[in-house]
């Protein structure tokens, strides 16, 4: 699980931000059913990449679910952001096994060659730097995720390099 | 002849060593050069630490290739396949003749693991052509009774392997006696422990088996629906269980009158974890499922009684139910013949941290921590000095040195202040600061802490707080009281397990490590050089090469020197960033 939560709810973004026409048949499939708060919110984030403030006040309006109870599980669990996240998500493992073996040079390392910090998103929405519990992948710790991807015994400078190099692919 | 097969591991580690690019290797091999061999995949078989691992079976033995890169696997192809001759110094395991790592495979005890690392999981077929599913349909076509399958159990004297070690039979007994329409089976997939990975190694590499589990367990309870609660952190899990789930409706294992019992309905289907580590509870997880906040409650009544949707509900972990088949087929008498008088059967060990040959194991209980780490695990790397060993994760505690001859068993592990837990074995040397680590668990349960206790939501906070400041060099003397006393109230006063437990590691460090709190506390040192404010930062003049690196990194401007000439750290102005100890490529930093 994340241990950076960036769950903070950002400004009511201008309506033209996000189409919340997407979630319509997300909200029809899951009306009325018992248990239907998390597959909603992980619906709706899976659409936009996180919960915008609109679509939890769509959500309660159709679904009847209380708007305060709405906010109250999706601050409860670390899946769910609140804000607006980069192309790729950066996982830095920060597990006991990653802990013992420098899993703070990876994410102080990061956190310099992208100038941000742990939790925030780079400017042109490229990476977002989390640190997680575990990546299950102790045996080659200290390790980093970034999208589906695990890296493995990695140093503050290789991690850096990975970075570069994703940004560099994808930028030409 | 037998026909050849080349196997490639394909388990998460395996996939993050480079097994992929390995596989997709051999296969353009195959195709090119038009090579006659079977290509199979497998999953983890716990040697992560020679990730990415090829087997070889011919006609004349089984050849397990290790740390196999594209290149060695041209290689590898190329002689053993093509010219019949095996590359002996690549080979970690074999039957012919002594490898280096055949004693890691042959003093283990696979039940769970049994298949892992053998069969491809994403095939249902090789399964069953390794007694798969034949538990369950023995119990249909011998028309063994509930009773009965509960008895089995009972007396194979298997306890939950999630952590707990409650008697699973006696947990099935209970289940089965409240009598409703509508019952659950829920797997516990939310393995949150940092520092352990059993699960998502037998999620991914024998699906089948845990679905079986659950499909004799619903049997034994007459239960109609199943749920498996995955930690979403495990995509690969996720996939091959639904693809397993889908093959098991294919066949007709799931559904209606499964396995010719009449009345016998029962599916599964998953439910991904949102990130929380109090779900792991099974109260809190019950609610999650439910949609809400996975907080704990009162108990009881029991899940058994009332459990998911207010219906009795039997939880087991996944490591519990991969046993079940097996314990089917062989017979409790079988699986109790592993262990000690009070832990039946085998445990399954997820090693990892300063350990040469970290992986999964699996030993019968009753193994001693010290055959664990240096015997299957290799030892300390670099080899360094063996200092403790972390037990259970963050609600278990830290076992030293001296009493690496405790056994593996539910009994003796609690009686040193740790638990079991579910099996993370995280090991620690003269470099890791005992202080530190406690601090880190506790930082960890802290935030995943749900809120609902008072002792457990502020304490875990206060005693943290002291913590960074021992470890900040600000460490007052009557601070250890302080921590043992919130500890205490902590466990006395929290509902569920995960505050009763959380002060464990503190508890366990303080009683094991006091001197280096001690150290920390009056005489503001760190032993291990891991607390970066009580350390020195100094430039050994002799390894300096005058590079300025360290110079032009240091963020406060507090290192001077020329090109070529050594330089100086100003011990006023440094922060102890730590940035010139990362950056000097000869060692020069010296840390006092």
């Amino acid at each position: 699980m994340r241990i950076s939560r960036n769950n903070k709810p950002t400004e009511r973004p201008a309506k033209a931000d996000v189409d919340l026409s997407l979630i319509n048949k997300l909200i029809q499939k899951y009306k009325g059913k018992k248990g239907n708060m998390i597959p909603l919110l992980q619906g709706t984030q899976e659409i936009f990449g996180y919960i915008p403030r609109a679509a939890f006040e769509k959500i309660s309006q159709e679904t009847g679910l209380e708007l305060s109870e709405m906010y109250g599980v999706a601050t409860f669990y670390a899946q769910f952001r609140m804000a607006p996240v980069g192309r790729h998500i950066i996982k830095v493992c920060h597990g006991t096994a990653c802990h013992v073996q420098n899993a703070k040079e990876i994410s102080e390392a990061l956190e310099e060659a992208l100038r941000i910090k742990d939790g925030e998103t780079t400017e042109d929405r490229f990476f977002t730097l989390e640190s997680v519990a575990c990546l299950g992948c102790c045996s080659l710790a200290p390790v980093m995720m970034i999208s589906d991807q695990t890296y493995g015994k990695l140093t503050g400078n290789e991690s850096v390099k990975i970075v570069k190099t994703i940004r560099i692919a994808e930028s030409n | 002849m037998t026909k050849t097969t080349v196997t490639v591991g394909l388990g998460s580690c395996g996939i993050a060593a480079g097994a992929n690019k390995t596989y997709q290797k051999i296969q353009a091999l195959k195709e090119t050069e038009n090579i006659d061999f079977e290509l199979r995949k497998t999953s983890c078989i716990g040697m992560c630490y020679r990730e990415p691992l090829v087997e070889i079976v011919d006609e004349t033995g089984t050849y397990l290739y290790g740390d196999v890169n594209e290149e060695r696997a041209i290689e590898v192809i190329e002689k053993h396949i093509n010219q019949h001759d095996p590359i002996r110094e690549y080979i970690v395991y074999t039957d012919l003749f002594d490898a280096p790592e055949n004693y890691f495979i042959e003093s283990q005890v696979k039940i769970v693991l049994r298949n892992c690392g053998y069969i491809d999981p994403e095939s249902i077929e090789e399964y069953e052509a390794h007694q798969g599913y034949q538990a369950i349909r023995t119990i249909g076509e011998k028309k063994i009774s509930r009773e009965a399958v509960i008895q089995t159990i009972l007396d194979s004297g298997l306890r939950g392997r999630g952590g707990g070690g409650f008697p699973t039979g006696m947990k099935w007994k209970f289940a089965n006696a409240n009598k409703s329409p509508e019952k659950y089976i829920i797997c516990n997939a939310d393995e949150g422990d940092p520092g352990a990975f059993m699960d998502r190694s037998v999620l991914e590499g024998d699906p089948h088996s845990v679905l079986e589990g659950m499909i004799i367990a619903a049997y034994a309870i007459e239960a109609n629906q199943g749920v498996i609660y995955c930690r979403a952190e495990y995509p690969l899990a996720i996939k091959r269980l639904n693809i397993a789930i889908e093959q098991a409706h294919h066949k007709g294992y799931l559904g209606k009158n499964i396995f010719g019992i009449e009345g016998f309905d029962f599916d599964i289907y998953i439910k991904e974890g949102a990130g929380a580590f109090v779900c792991g509870e099974e109260t809190a997880l019950i609610a999650s499922i439910e949609g809400e906040r996975g907080m704990p409650r009162k108990r009881p009544p029991f899940p058994a009684a009332s459990g998911l949707w207010k219906k009795p509900t039997n939880i087991n972990n996944v490591e519990t139910f991969a046993n079940i088949p097996w314990i089917v087929i062989n017979g409790a008498k079988a699986y109790a013949s592993y262990g000690t008088e009070k832990s039946k059967g085998t445990k399954v060990f997820a090693l990892a941290g300063k350990v040469k040959n970290s992986g999964l194991v699996e030993v019968p209980m009753g193994m001693t921590i010290k055959d664990v780490i240096f015997r299957l695990g290799g030892g300390i790397k670099k080899d360094k000095k063996f200092k403790a060993v972390q037990l259970g994760g963050p609600s278990g505690g830290c076992i030293p040195e001296y009493l690496s001859d405790t056994i593996v068993d539910y009994d003796s592990v609690n009686a040193t202040g740790a638990i079991m837990g579910s099996g993370g074995m995280v090991v620690m040397d003269e470099t890791t600061c005992m202080v530190d680590v406690a601090k880190f668990f506790l930082d960890f349960t802290r935030k995943e802490s749900c809120g609902k206790c008072t002792f457990c939501r502020m304490g875990t906070k206060r005693m943290l707080e002291i913590l960074e400041r021992i470890t900040n060099g600000q460490g007052a003397e009557d601070d250890l009281a302080k921590l043992e006393e919130l500890a205490y109230q902590i466990k006395d006063n929290s509902l569920c397990g995960l505050g009763q437990t959380a002060p464990n590691p503190v508890l366990t460090t303080m009683k094991y490590f006091r001197d280096e709190y001690e150290a920390h506390i009056f005489h503001k040192k760190c032993p291990a050089k891991v607390c970066r404010p009580l350390l020195t930062y100094t430039v050994d003049a002799e390894k300096c090469t005058g590079c300025m690196v360290c110079l032009k990194n240091c963020p406060v401007k507090a290192i001077t020197g020329e090109r070529k000439q050594p330089h100086l750290i100003a011990q006023d102005i440094c922060t102890k960033c730590g940035v010139c100890f990362s950056k000097c490529k000869f060692d020069s930093i010296v840390l006092s």
